[in-house]
């Protein structure tokens, strides 16, 4: 039992698991909605480190992951760039942009941060809606190409994309889970724990906020740079307050703060989205007591609750082996 | 060591700390007492910067500190409790304490992505920090447990640990036995002065008298936020103003 839940077997048999599913299945849609679920993962891992771990809660990452999108589909289209070069250049945008938004939101504290991002995240919408020049507006922005190959290697199928989401995926993760498990990663639990507390014990707060905020923000880039080239068509609605509300919730229900909740969270509710879509607008009646249930009884989502339920397990062992103990000490009297 | 000059607080229309001059010796216990409201917590907010003062200087080895933030001050050798432990609840004791040696590492988010040899080296040192600290505490036994399932005594032990993880040259106490039953109040009193023995100078907030004056070697004592008398236990305890303070007349009352 206790192997099974071991992280590192976990983890091994996820990744395997995912690298074989396109052999496992001729299906080409459930590979094109899973390849959607690892993009959206990477925005909500961007979400999670500086709302689940540092404890700002960022409204404005739709926002972000809009700017990153639009960045690659325009230096592509109408920039004429290749796949790569775009890529890197719109994940630089995003943390720039990101960087100076970071500098007057994280003036804001709690709520007060939550709702100036969102209104953050709102115009993002609004100038890519409005600023029909640049961004074709309403109409979209069509013809992105898919990523271009590097050397003999393509991106052509449904199968390669597969696998070029599932690395960057597996590179956000790995990223995640070195700076969650350092000190670094203490740092903002720290902060997000009480901002007054690490001041006291000599942690810059707003230093360590400014640095996971950016980083988040260029998760949220990349992700939307990867959704433009994968769907090869970006609307203004990838930037509307709708998409951060989804990504809140894949956060929530897999377990905000936790490092594998976004994962968790996003295959799981897209998953689930995608078995009920013949009820059409009615799934909602699914979702929402759905999600009123995992918050009450869950408050850390699926992978939290794993968590808690592990330690629980946990103790009673102890306790038990403690009882069995001193019973063998009564008998060795 | 650390010497205030017409420290002064006002909050809108209340005046919270008003024009206190304190000194605190180093190597001493310093005791700060008062009625409830009377300014002693915002008196240790200034002190550590939590609030920057309305007047007033601050002054900690001969060095002005008026206006450093409190990630500085704490650079600086001064820690401090709250009254509430604000502890991650979820993590371990070690792992809560070992953030305390955080302000004397210098890696970064790239040290983490790359796990450089400095991150090691910097958390295996946060490590026996936290350790050190969690021995001096008493607190080895509990390292691994969740804070969660520790008692209200040992969360405030486990913050007093975090305070000494920063290495601390004068670490302040904001009612450090509140809360607490008698026989751990002696113990906690104990503990106060093994930091002293350890040369870390000790200042607290406290109700419990007895802690108090079988404890401190200095008492200054607030009321409405001015300083009303300062002294050995014994003068505290047959000052007129202190009396009238606490039981709202005079000796004849």
């Amino acid at each position: 039992m206790s192997v099974l839940f071991d992280s590192r077997f976990l983890s091994s048999a996820l990744l395997i698991f995912s690298v074989l599913f396109p052999f496992l299945t001729d299906n080409q849609y459930f590979l094109h909605v899973l390849s959607l679920a690892f993009i959206w993962a990477i925005a909500v891992y961007g979400l999670n480190l500086i709302g689940g771990y540092t404890g700002q809660l960022s409204l404005a990452h739709a926002g972000f992951f809009g700017v990153g999108a639009y960045s690659a589909g325009l230096l592509m289209v109408k920039g004429g760039m290749n796949f790569w070069p775009a890529l890197a250049a719109a994940v630089l945008i995003t943390t720039v942009l990101g960087f100076f938004v970071g500098l007057i939101a994280l003036r804001t504290k709690e709520h007060f941060f939550a709702i100036y991002t969102l209104c953050v995240g709102y115009i993002i919408y609004l100038i890519i809606y409005k600023w029909e020049g640049l961004t074709e507006g309403v109409r979209g922005l069509i013809g992105i190409p898919s990523p271009a190959p590097i050397g003999p290697i393509t991106f052509d199928t449904p199968q390669s994309q597969y696998y070029l989401l599932l690395f960057f995926l597996v590179f956000v993760i790995f990223i995640m889970k070195r700076i969650v498990h350092s000190l670094i990663g203490r740092t903002y639990m720290a902060i997000r724990n009480s901002e007054e507390l690490a001041e006291t014990i000599g942690i810059n707060a707003m230093k360590h906020k400014m640095i996971s905020f950016v980083l988040s923000t260029s998760f949220a880039g990349l992700a939307g740079a990867l959704y433009a080239s994968f769907v090869r068509f970006i609307g203004p609605d990838i930037a509307y307050v709708n998409i951060i509300f989804d990504m809140l919730t894949y956060l929530i229900v897999g377990g905000i703060g936790t490092l594998s909740g976004p994962l968790i969270g996003t295959i799981f509710i897209v998953s689930v989205s995608q078995s009920l879509q013949f009820l059409e607008e009615l799934r909602m009646l699914i979702f929402g007591p759905l999600l009123i249930a995992l918050i009450i009884f869950y408050p850390r989502g699926i992978a939290g609750g794993i968590q808690s339920l592990l330690h629980k397990r946990k103790k009673t062992l102890q306790i038990r082996k403690g009882l069995r103990q001193s019973a063998a000490v009564e008998e060795g009297k | 060591m650390l010497r205030t000059i017409g420290l002064t607080k006002k909050f809108g229309g209340l005046t919270a700390v008003d024009n206190v001059d304190f000194t605190i010796e180093k190597g001493m216990i310093t005791a700060i007492i008062g009625p409830n409201g009377a300014g002693k917590s915002t008196f240790f907010n200034l002190i550590s910067g939590l609030h920057p003062p309305s007047g007033g200087k601050i002054f900690f080895n001969n060095r002005d500190i008026t206006s450093l933030k409190p990630y500085q001050t704490a650079r600086l050798g001064i820690a401090r409790t709250f009254q509430t432990t604000h502890l991650f609840e979820q993590a371990t004791v070690l792992e809560n304490v070992m953030i305390g040696h955080r302000l004397r590492t210098k890696s970064g988010i790239w040290d983490a992505v790359f796990k450089t040899k400095r991150l090691k080296r910097e958390e295996k040192a946060a490590r026996e920090k936290a350790y050190e600290a969690l021995e001096f505490t008493g607190l080895v036994g509990t390292a691994d447990r969740l804070v969660s399932d520790l008692s209200q005594e040992e969360k405030k032990r486990t913050a007093i640990a975090l305070a000494l993880a920063t290495e601390p040259q004068i670490i302040f106490l904001d009612e450090p036995a509140a809360g607490i039953n008698p026989e751990e109040t002696e113990k906690l009193g104990q503990l106060m002065k093994q930091m002293v023995s350890k040369g870390i100078t000790v200042c607290l907030i406290e109700h419990k008298m007895q802690l108090v004056m079988s404890l401190a070697d200095r008492i200054m004592v607030l009321n409405h936020g001015k300083k009303i008398a300062e002294g050995t236990p014994d003068e505290i305890k047959n000052d007129d103003a202190v009396i009238r303070a606490y039981l709202g007349g005079g000796k004849s009352a």
